[in-house]
Formats: C-alpha cells, sequence, structure tokens
C-alpha cells in the first residue's frame, strides 16, 4: 500500500460488458419464463407426470441450464452493484464477492446435479 | 408566510436544526428567492448563496419541500407551508443552505467539459451544419446548479467515483459535438463500472432538472455509443 496519497483510481475498462450482459440474461430469463408458463397452460396445469416428461427431454433439460446460467450472472452483476453501493471497505467487499461467487457457483453445481444426475 | 430552514454553522453550532420563520410578504414578492432576502433583512445570520435570481447562475439551488429546485424561479404560490428549506443532500454543509460543490465540480471537470480538437483552427470558425448544431440542444444549456446529481441516490454513495448526471450530461454534450475529435477517448473515460453505470435510470435528475433538462436521456446516448463501438 502506498501511504497518503489521495488519488481515487478510476476507469476499470469494464461495466458495459457487465450493463449489457445483465439486459442479454434477463432477455432470457423472461424467454424461459414465458416458455414455461406457455407450457404449464398448454397443459392446463402441471402434476408429477408432466414436470417428468418435461425433464426427461434433453433440451428442456438445456434450456433450463440456459435460464439458470443466466440467472446466476444476472444476480452476480446485481448483488456486486449492490456491494459497490453499500460495502465500502475494499477488504470487506472482496471478501462478500467471493462468498457470492461461492455460492452462485455451487448454485450451478447443484443445478447440474439435479437436471442430469441420477433419479 | 411560515418557513422552516435548516441552520447548521459547523463552526459553532454540534448539530444541524431547523428554526422556523414567519414573516409577512409584500404583494412584490413572487419567487422563494424574495422571500428569502426578506427573511435575511429579519435575520442577517441565515446564509444562502444567490446572484443573478433568474435562474441562469444556478446559485441558489437548494432542497425545497424535499425537492430540489432553484429558489428564485419557483413560485411563492405552488409551496406548501411552512416551507422547509434544506441545503442540497449529500455534499458537506459550509453554512445553513451553502453546501461545498467541490466534488461536484471535480466530476464535472473529469469529463473535459471543453471542445478538443488538434487541427488547426480555420480562419473563422468552426461550421456545424443546423442539423448538427441541433444535436447540443437540450445539452447546453445546463447551468451546474448541481440539482440533478445532489438528488441521485448513486452520487450520495459514491460522489468520488459515479460522475453523476450534471457531470454525464456534459460528457454526452462534448460526445455529441460535431467540432470534437475525441469521442473514444471520452468514451474511454467512462467506460468503468462507477463513473458512468452506477446510473440505475431511476430519473431523479430528470424530475429535479429546473431547467427541464433529461440527463437520463444522454446517459443512455453514451451507452448506445459504446455499444455499437463495442458490439
Amino acid at each position: 500500500m502506498v501511504a497518503g496519497v489521495d488519488k481515487r483510481p478510476v476507469g476499470a475498462h469494464y461495466g458495459l460488458r457487465d450493463w449489457l450482459s445483465q439486459r442479454v440474461t434477463a432477455i432470457v430469463i423472461t424467454l424461459y419464463t414465458l416458455l414455461f408458463l406457455g407450457i404449464v397452460l398448454w397443459y392446463g396445469g402441471m402434476d408429477y407426470a408432466v414436470w417428468k416428461a418435461l425433464f426427461a427431454s434433453n433440451a428442456f433439460r438445456v434450456a433450463t441450464f440456459l435460464f439458470m446460467a443466466a440467472l446466476l450472472w444476472h444476480a452476480w452483476v446485481g448483488v456486486r452493484n449492490i456491494l459497490m453501493d453499500y460495502a465500502k471497505p475494499m477488504g470487506v467487499r472482496l471478501a462478500l464477492d467471493i462468498v457470492v461467487i461461492g455460492v452462485l457457483v455451487a448454485y450451478l453445481g447443484w443445478m447440474i446435479q439435479v437436471l442430469w444426475g441420477q433419479g | 408566510m411560515k418557513f422552516r430552514i435548516y441552520r447548521y454553522d459547523p463552526e459553532k453550532d454540534a448539530k444541524p436544526r431547523l428554526q422556523e420563520y414567519d414573516i409577512p410578504l409584500d404583494s412584490h414578492d413572487r419567487m422563494l428567492l424574495d422571500a428569502l432576502i426578506r427573511l435575511k433583512t429579519v435575520d442577517d445570520s441565515l446564509a444562502f448563496r444567490r446572484s443573478c435570481r433568474e435562474g441562469v447562475c444556478g446559485s441558489d439551488a437548494m432542497n425545497i419541500n424535499g425537492k430540489n429546485g432553484l429558489a428564485c424561479i419557483t413560485n411563492l404560490k405552488t409551496l406548501k407551508e411552512p416551507v422547509e428549506l434544506r441545503p442540497l443532500p449529500g455534499l458537506p454543509v459550509i453554512r445553513d443552505l451553502i453546501v461545498d460543490m467541490s466534488q461536484f465540480f471535480k466530476q464535472y471537470h473529469s469529463v473535459k467539459p471543453y471542445l478538443v480538437n488538434d487541427t488547426p483552427p480555420p480562419e473563422r470558425e468552426r461550421l456545424q451544419s443546423p442539423a448538427e448544431r441541433e444535436e447540443l440542444d437540450g445539452l447546453y444549456e445546463c447551468i451546474l446548479c448541481a440539482c440533478c446529481s445532489t438528488a441521485c441516490p448513486s452520487f450520495w454513495w459514491n460522489p468520488d467515483k459515479f460522475v453523476g448526471p450534471a457531470g454525464l450530461l456534459q460528457a454526452y454534450r462534448f460526445i455529441a459535438d460535431s467540432r470534437d475529435q475525441d469521442v473514444n477517448a471520452r468514451l474511454d473515460n467512462l467506460e468503468d463500472p462507477y463513473r458512468l453505470f452506477r446510473c440505475h435510470t431511476i430519473m431523479n435528475c430528470v424530475d429535479v432538472c429546473p431547467k427541464g433538462l433529461n440527463p437520463t436521456l444522454a446517459i443512455e446516448k453514451i451507452k448506445d455509443l459504446m455499444v455499437k463501438r463495442t458490439v
């Protein structure tokens, strides 16, 4: 650490990427939600048999994977935005960032297990 | 007319207080600034800034009944009593309604609010077509009163990092100028999660701008240009 330097370095050269990815992932989330609602309406409800048949299709599993991946990426950008505003000390913010990434990656693993796991 | 005014002198007072005033107004007192000047004849310890008294200099920006605005162009008839006056939120108070605008101007200067053009100047002037000139409407009128930036929570949380609506409006004013040659450097300067992208489009800036300008739209156009050059 340089002591006594009161400069605010800015210009991380990213920002657009996060902003744009949040919008793109929002579209993916919306499309999947509409698809899911459409399926529920098509079958006139949702029961175990329909659910099981739906997730037996690999295409639907892939669509669900895309949805969850988009959701997790969207959440990462959003939660980090909140941390940037409210968690001021750099060490605290970095620690919280790592916790959030850990939780989100764990969700991703869990989801893959649910979608393609045995049983 | 009844007023409740924020009073604070950091050198003397332990903490700020709201002082009540009830003064008779004259039929010539039409704007809030007229009333403040009259108040000053009753209590000359009250401190506020004012200069042109017609909405051009931007000195008398303050928080009027919870909303930022210019005292000189706020009609007294539109105000509910008691009129509560506070300094612009989010900036350090120097005294009463006077705030320290250093941070605000630091952000303004950080966007290079001047024309950058390295070609030799022509004999008379750099010409613009009427259409090119029209691009600057809604941008050049900003008087830097700071009503918008101090109404923006993103500026409250990160005044040292987020340029704020006023600065970004000016950034776009020069990005949009056909005579300016520095568009890429200007976009680089703002390509940052804090400087530009702390804006979450809540549009408080548009709501309070006493000149009726739209910083949110300018921010949107900067983002559009960034997308255009990246995608």
